[in-house]
């Protein structure tokens, strides 16, 4: 734990301070916000956030574009319906308790998952995960256990005031948030988050320099799970009734990305902001204008309007510009250096003839 | 003086191309062993099968007694041979500092360390020392990505040093580092040298190759023509040819017994 009160205090200030004023906002909100449709966006808000982290974790930072972790989404819905359901257990605030379990299964996925699709390349992994993403899926529609495509009936709580009805489930998402968000600023700052970045910038040197990079990937494969897993217990719970479509989602993976590279790859705070952004409004459409495919337009327009001004995302280009006005150095180009020879494949044979023919006389 | 390291018979084609060509020699233990030979001699290819980046087609590379060839990267890296590339290979997003931590990781227990913060124990000072060792501590900062070819150069050979082999393969480490740095390389890697690792140096330097080593094998068309002392190897008329014969052959399409008429064409050309 040691390690973790020093990298708390080497925080500074400011960024200590919006930490608590975030936490604080988002602690009173539904107090303060009490319409139930409106916590209902915010549940989903903090829920995309938590699992766009999660995804930016792992892809982020190790280069591998998933489109497959709507798997882990599916995986731990069920586990969470079917041991709901098995044990007979009561909808009570205690069912929460079974979010956790879910997201283990929906490691153990992700230790088969990875085993099988992190030994290709980086564009094959991308289809490779789509691929066993739609195995996944077709699973759920023919297995006996998922209740194939008619689904499954989630146990809900029948006596929980209807106007604080939401509260439970977005107290929860703010915590699976706030523990999503804890870890990779654990990772981030530790050895095991530079071993995923030199995977990401050059993996065979980073092998050929003795980092155990099968291990790293796998893990942080296998780690990115937990959360999503926990995520689609929660959806399962909020929803009630779980259909292989609409938790083996394909547009979960589209979504995630998408967050994550308009709020800024690889950086802690971007998926935070590109998830509270876009679920926002895809919620805000699907329930006002009760049109469910518009936000994909929106999306789109989003994502090239970002990609076209802020290539890097939202949050890494809004710091760089804090900082070049604070005058502080970001680039290279504040350091003069006196070496400045660009890569040439330098043809020296012609000074060799001299050398050679200088050594014999 | 031991053989450190035994290559037999290396083959390695790409298409047509053969690359090497049933390269044999050996490095003695303790040795600054430089490795030179016209472009195209097979040089890079030759460190790329003794590090495991390329398979060979024949042959075998021992070292220590043991066969290595075909081994990965990761592997005959931990058995003690690290490598520098001709073309650098820096990770380019990340800082100058945590590329030099990266090269330490493999020094800890994964599991134990996975989430302690790198740097720690001193090793950050390590790095910081040791890329003061090659000269470019100012840069540490910097995104590896920014600098310039031969800075990557050197902090290659720093990243290396801090991983800490037995043995170290360099492929033109003075290839467009400044020339007044040049002089403090050949002095750095003689302190390595005299800390008692082995190091077998490609160079097109030859001031430095012949100042520097103590052991010189002269690479040709993928064969390693002839291993010796620099002094020797600066007087062996075959060194000649192979570098003059190289440049011809890349002209006239190639022919290894063409070498005495090579030499003939290049005495001719020297006179108009
Ligand atoms: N991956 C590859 N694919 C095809 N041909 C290759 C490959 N690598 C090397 N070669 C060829 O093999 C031959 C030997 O190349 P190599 O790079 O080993 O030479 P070198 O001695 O290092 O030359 P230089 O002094 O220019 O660095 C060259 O003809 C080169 O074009
Ligand atoms: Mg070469």
């Amino acid at each position: 734990m040691s390690a973790l009160t020093k990298t708390f205090k080497s925080m500074s200030k400011a960024k200590l301070a919006a930490v608590v004023v975030a936490i604080a906002v988002i602690a009173v909100f539904p107090l303060v916000f009490t319409n139930p449709t409106v916590t209902e966006i915010a549940i989903f808000a903090l829920m995309f956030m938590a699992t766009s982290s999660a995804w930016n974790g792992f892809a982020g930072s190790s280069g591998y574009f998933s489109l497959g972790h709507a798997i882990f989404f599916g995986v731990g819905a069920y586990a969470f319906t079917i041991i709901a359901n098995d044990f007979k257990m009561a909808p009570t605030s205690a069912l929460f308790f079974l979010m956790p379990v879910a997201g283990v299964f929906a490691m153990v996925a992700a230790v088969g998952v990875g085993a099988v699709a992190l030994r290709t390349k980086r564009h094959t992994f991308v289809v490779i995960t789509i691929g066993i993403f739609f195995i996944f899926q077709l699973l759920g529609f023919n297995l006996n256990v998922t209740g194939g495509a008619s689904g499954l009936q989630v146990p809900t709580p029948s006596n929980w005031n209807a106007a604080t009805f939401n509260n439970p489930f977005y107290y929860a998402a703010a915590i699976l948030l706030g523990f999503t968000v804890l870890l990779y600023w654990i990772i981030k700052r530790s050895a095991f988050g530079l071993q995923l970045l030199s995977i990401r910038d050059d993996e065979e040197r980073a092998r050929g320099l003795g980092v155990p990079v099968w291990r790293v990937k796998l893990s942080a494969f296998v780690v990115s799970a937990f959360p999503v897993g926990m995520a689609g217990a929660l959806f399962a719970y909020l929803i009630g009734q779980i259909y292989p479509q609409t938790v083996f989602n394909p547009l979960f993976d589209l979504s995630w990305a998408l967050m994550t590279l308009v709020g800024g790859i690889g950086t802690i705070v971007g998926p935070l902001l590109g998830g509270v952004v876009l679920e926002s409004i895809q919620q805000y459409l699907n329930l006002y204008l009760s049109n469910v495919d518009i936000y994909l337009i929106i999306y789109g327009v989003v994502f090239l309007a970002v990609m076209f001004w802020m290539p890097r995302g939202i949050v890494p280009t809004v710091v760089g510009a804090v900082k070049r006005r604070r005058g502080t150095p970001t680039g290279p180009t504040s350091i003069a250096t006196s070496d400045d020879k660009q890569p040439a494949k330098p043809d020296q044979t012609a000074g060799l003839i001299v050398t050679a023919k200088g050594a014999t006389e | 003086m031991t053989d450190l390291i035994e290559v037999k018979g290396i083959a390695k084609a790409f298409g047509g191309i053969k690359a090497l060509n049933g390269c044999s020699f050996t490095v003695q233990k303790g040795d600054i062993h430089g490795l030179i030979g016209p472009n195209g001699s097979g040089k890079t290819t030759l460190f790329n099968v003794m590090t495991g980046y390329e398979r060979p087609d024949a042959g075998s590379v021992n070292f220590n007694g043991k066969e290595i060839t075909g081994q990965s990267p990761g592997k005959i890296f931990r058995m003690g041979i690290g490598r520098t590339f001709q073309l650098t290979r820096v990770f380019s997003r990340l800082s100058v500092l945590d590329n030099m931590l990266i090269a330490a990781q493999h020094q800890h227990k994964w599991f134990k360390s996975a989430l302690r913060s790198p740097g720690q124990g001193g090793e950050r000072q390590r790095a910081l020392d040791l890329l003061d060792f090659v000269g470019i501590a100012r840069l540490a900062e910097l995104e590896a990505g920014s600098l310039s070819y031969g800075q990557r150069k050197l902090l290659e050979l720093a990243y290396l040093l801090m991983a800490d082999p037995d043995v170290l393969f360099l492929d033109e480490p003075a290839g467009g580092v400044n020339p007044t740095l040049i002089n403090q390389l050949t002095e750095r890697i003689r302190e390595l040298n005299a800390a008692g690792k082995t190091i077998l140096v490609v160079e097109h330097n030859m001031e430095f190759v012949m100042g520097l080593c103590d052991r010189i094998t002269v690479m040709h068309q993928g064969v390693a023509l002839l291993t010796d002392l620099p002094a020797t190897v600066r007087s062996d008329p075959r060194v000649l040819d192979a570098y003059l014969g190289g440049v011809e052959e890349e002209a006239e399409g190639g022919d290894p017994d063409s070498m005495a008429d090579a030499t003939f064409t290049q005495a001719d050309r020297s006179e108009s």
